[in-house]
């Protein structure tokens, strides 16, 4: 046996704490005694009525632990497991107070619970401090807000790097984690896949085809617009891509994405080449595949048969002569359809146009066949998402009905955890009746709080014809143009 | 990849922002912890968001709080200011931020006059007035020197000081010697018969105590605090327990250090008879705590808040001993006797750095005795300590409060919390009387302006590498 004693001065504990760790530490195997307590008279009589060499010099102020075990390697055990105990922090309390106040921080909140993560969806000048925060607590963030300024993003981003920590965003309206729908996310099963995704629309896309024909998806990773531009450089890209490669229950990654910066496509391809998951890249652009292919392909990839998103509604519509008028909620939906519309008719004016397209004036009066996403952030600034409130983009939808030149809207709607409860109706209000055909693109999946078929059997009930692919919807939308005015 | 990567989980999720998105985690059955969002004060996002962003700033904040909670505070000898501080005759030291003549509050000007009465240095109120005025003395902060003084704060030369060690950090901090409740010099007054009791604590009470502590040896000072804590005392409106715990300490030396038996006894009973002498013991102690966590590049923590009854000043750990000052504000809370708010001068003393040390206001569920007297509910208290973790970077385990069930005290101020909450600290505090002369007014509750935080956090941003 290997009996020690140590004085530790001016370690003040109270003796009921004190007698409850030396009870606990007690009972370890390797170990006959433990005492700790301050050295009182009486507490130094009874370690040396035990047998303890006890030090002359020590105050009541002191704290003396004595150990008595089989050999110096559990004497020393049993230290480590006193010092641990002495600085284990009791479970906040509350006391006796009727009311706890609440947490006036993300860090405050942090240390009340066990959270892993935060969602902010403060202003965007300032939702990169409570970004920072959510870092400093350890928490992965998802940043919903937009606005944040680059160089915020960067520092995140920089951050969360070093600290093994995920920055999803800024901007990033979409993210499913562990199943879990955050922002605007629609209702998945679970499965297989893994997203990465800069884009919130892109990716509820992609949630949507996958779960129409039976595919689950474990997590969806929104990484924010800018990630994979040369200065942000992919940092957010890159984390998520290990996040969801260390996942066991992951068996295939996509990744979703307007074109990167060439130097960050050959970072961000490097890293997917050294993973042990497989990564399908859907990059959106000119030349690049539609999100349907892409959502074809891997659910090819996972060995599962595809079939084609449903349609809604009549028999194709006659076309008439005009243009095509598209709006949008999703920046996403946006430039996929103008993608493959400029492929048909060469020139879409935008308020978020393509490269050498032209942009629309600040009014948004329609410039020939002109598309619209309500939900840029010139847009949305001081008013909720149109996702949320589509008041702007219905009214929008009623003048164009009425205009002489409108041949045919494309318009999209978004169904899923936090979008309008029923957004169907009130577009069905407007569009029963007309005579411009009204194309539509339903994103949502089976569950989602909405109903999809529901939601589907109202618009098309009203005259619309709907898609669940923008591809398809926007290429029926074509279709529609007569001669004269698509060349 | 560095070591294992951390799983993704949602489980519990803190949600700050819309609260549409944390109706729909709760909607899926996710645990949610919301904020109380606000956004910081206005005009700082930009500072806030620099200091907040450098990544420096948790690990330091961390270090603050290590710092304070590893220092000790020993008392080792009591002694003169002459010896002690080596200051000399015509100088003094005072309480808070710097502060002219001109500028000076009535208390604090009456306590200057008073220590100059009891230095000789004049014979009347009026000449030493004149003689203050027309710049025949100086004084600076006691902080500049290490010292804390509570209300007027004024230390000169005669004035025996506590003298406490911390060897860990190898620092030293002194207090005088506190002179009891009502009128006193630390609350402005001047009248002869405050004068006469600070010449008997020079020549009777500190040279017993010096006995009787050099005769005891070193006596641990924050162990004190440590149960003090425990026995309802928030070691700054109330140091009963603790000023008992110490005259224990000293009895047994001064019965035998073979004094006038007349003297000891007169002792025993000016200590005891004055619930706030241990304040004077919980000042320098925490002094010690907060200088060790001073001067951490990139943390945040408050490490002084001192007022000198015109302006509140606050240093902060990441920029040392920069002031960042504002007005001092009128406390809430009870008065004595006849007096009424309007006699009552703007905050003042050096004691707010038992709250920057994480007692007194921070500590008001321990003292539910006093919460009364403070203008509050025992709920209150509660919450109020409640309140003071969500703006401190840590807690300090050695302090532990019973009703809380043994959570450490709230411990380093971190100055971005004070502005993105809106919360400020609270302070727990006498009034001193807003003439010269009058003494204490009352007790009662105060905060700092929001205008130090202001001023720290553009300091604390500048001091942001680039």
């Amino acid at each position: 046996m290997t009996r020690d004693i140590q004085v530790r001065p001016g370690a003040y504990q109270d003796s009921v704490t004190l007698m409850q760790i030396s009870r606990e530490l007690s009972t370890r195997p390797d170990v006959s005694t433990v005492q700790v307590g301050m050295a009182t008279e009486l507490n130094l009589e009874i370690l040396t009525q035990l047998g303890f060499d006890v030090p002359d010099d020590a105050s009541p102020n002191d704290m003396v632990v004595a150990i008595d075990a089989e050999d110096a390697a559990a004497v020393a055990s049993a230290t480590e497991a006193l010092d641990e105990a002495l600085t284990r922090r009791p479970r906040p309390s509350t006391g006796l107070g009727t009311g706890v106040p609440a947490p006036a921080t993300i860090g405050a909140a942090a240390r009340r619970g066990d959270a892993t993560l935060a969602l902010v969806s403060t202003p965007g000048r300032v939702a990169a401090i409570d970004a920072a925060d959510a870092l400093a607590a350890g928490l992965d963030v998802m940043v919903f807000s937009d606005n944040v300024s680059v160089e915020h993003e960067v520092l995140l981003k920089a951050w969360a790097a070093s600290a093994d920590l995920l920055v999803m965003g800024p901007d990033c309206g979409t993210a499913v984690v562990d199943g879990v729908g955050l922002g605007f996310a629609n209702v998945v099963r679970p499965g297989p896949i893994g997203i990465v995704a800069a884009s919130g629309t892109g990716a509820q896309h992609l949630l949507a085809l996958f779960d129409g024909v039976g595919l689950g998806v474990k997590h969806c990773l929104g990484v924010g617009g800018r990630d994979l531009s040369s200065e942000v450089g992919g940092r957010s890209t890159l984390a998520a891509l290990d996040r969801l490669d260390s996942d066991p229950d992951v068996t295939t990654i996509v990744v979703v994405s307007k074109p990167p910066a060439a130097e960050v496509a050959d970072i961000v391809t490097r890293h997917a080449e050294g993973l042990s998951t497989p990564v399908v890249m859907g990059y959106l652009g000119a030349g690049q595949p539609d999100l349907t292919s892409t959502a074809q392909r891997v659910t090819e990839a996972v060995g599962m048969s595809w079939t084609s998103p449903p349609r809604w509604g009549a028999d194709t519509p006659v076309g008439r002569p005009g243009f095509l008028r598209g709006l949008f909620t999703g920046g996403t939906l946006c430039d996929e359809a103008m993608l493959l519309a400029i492929d048909v008719v060469g020139t879409v004016a935008s308020n978020i146009a393509l490269p050498g397209q032209p942009q629309l004036a600040p009014d948004l009066a329609a410039v020939g066949h002109t598309f619209i996403d309500f939900g840029d952030d010139r847009l949305t600034a001081g008013r909720p998402h149109p996702m949320i409130d589509p008041a702007l983009r219905t009214e929008r939808l009623v003048k164009e009905l009425d205009s002489p030149d409108c041949a045919v809207v494309l318009l999209d709607v978004v169904l899923g955890h936090g979008a309008h409860p029923d957004p169907a109706a009130e577009l069905a209000e407007v569009i029963r009746g007309a005579q411009t055909p009204v194309i539509v693109t339903l994103v949502g999946t089976r569950d989602d709080p909405q109903g999809l078929d529901s939601q589907a059997q109202t618009l098309a009930e009203a005259g619309a014809v709907v898609h669940a692919s923008n591809a398809a919807a926007t290429r029926e939308a074509l279709s529609l143009l007569t001669e004269e005015v698509a060349s | 990849m560095n070591g294992p990567v951390r799983a993704l989980s949602a489980q519990t999720v803190v949600t700050a922002g819309a609260s549409l998105f944390e109706d729909t985690l709760t909607g899926q059955g996710v645990t949610t912890q919301p904020v109380a969002w606000s956004p910081p004060i206005a005009g700082t996002e930009d500072a806030v968001a620099a200091v907040m962003l450098d990544r420096r700033r948790a690990a330091a904040n961390a270090e603050a709080v290590r710092r304070m909670t590893s220092a000790k505070a020993t008392l080792v000898d009591v002694r003169p200011a002459a010896q002690a501080l080596g200051l000399r005759r015509g100088e003094f030291l005072h309480a808070g931020p710097p502060v002219s003549w001109e500028r000076a509050s009535g208390p604090m000007r009456g306590a200057l006059i008073g220590a100059v009465l009891l230095e000789g240095l004049a014979e009347t109120p009026e000449e030493a007035e004149a003689m203050l005025a027309a710049g025949g003395c100086s004084w600076e902060p006691c902080h500049h020197r290490g010292a804390v003084g509570p209300m007027a704060g004024v230390v000169s030369t005669s004035m025996w000081m506590l003298e406490l060690r911390d060897e860990e950090h190898d620092a030293t901090s002194w207090c005088s010697l506190n002179e009891g409740l009502g009128k006193v010099l630390r609350y402005g007054a001047y009248s002869p018969d405050v004068i006469e009791r600070l010449r008997w604590m020079a020549e009777v009470l500190g040279p017993a105590l010096q006995a009787a502590t050099r005769a005891r040896g070193p006596i641990d000072i924050l162990a004190i605090i440590a149960q003090m804590v425990q026995m309802g005392d928030e070691g700054h409106n109330r140091n009963r327990a603790g000023t008992l715990m110490i005259l224990k300490e000293w009895l047994p030396d001064l019965i035998t250090s073979g004094r006038d038996p007349g003297d000891v006894a007169e002792v025993v009973r000016f200590v005891s008879g004055n619930d706030h002498f241990f304040l004077n013991l919980v000042m320098p102690a925490c002094k010690l705590m907060t200088a060790a966590a001073s001067g951490i590049p990139g943390s945040s923590v408050v490490t002084t808040m001192a007022r000198n009854g015109t302006d509140f000043g606050i240093q902060v750990s990441g920029t040392g001993d920069q002031w960042y000052v504002g007005p001092a504000q009128i406390a809430d809370g009870l008065y004595l006797g006849q007096y009424g708010p309007e006699d009552a001068n703007p905050d003042i003393g050096d004691s707010a750095i038992t709250e920057t040390a994480g007692i007194g206001g921070f500590a008001m569920a321990t003292a539910p005795a006093i919460v009364r007297f403070v203008g509050g509910s025992v709920p209150d208290a509660l919450a109020t300590t409640l309140r003071m973790y969500d703006l401190c970077a840590g807690e300090n385990p050695a302090w532990a409060i019973p009703i809380m069930e043994f959570r450490g005290t709230p411990t380093g101020i971190d100055v971005t919390s004070v502005l993105r909450s809106g919360q400020l600290p609270q302070i727990n505090t006498g009034m001193a009387g807003r003439v010269a002369g009058t003494g204490q007014v009352g007790a009662g509750l105060v905060s700092p302006p929001m205008e130090c935080f202001v001023a720290a956090i553009e300091g604390l941003a500048a001091a942001v590498r680039p």
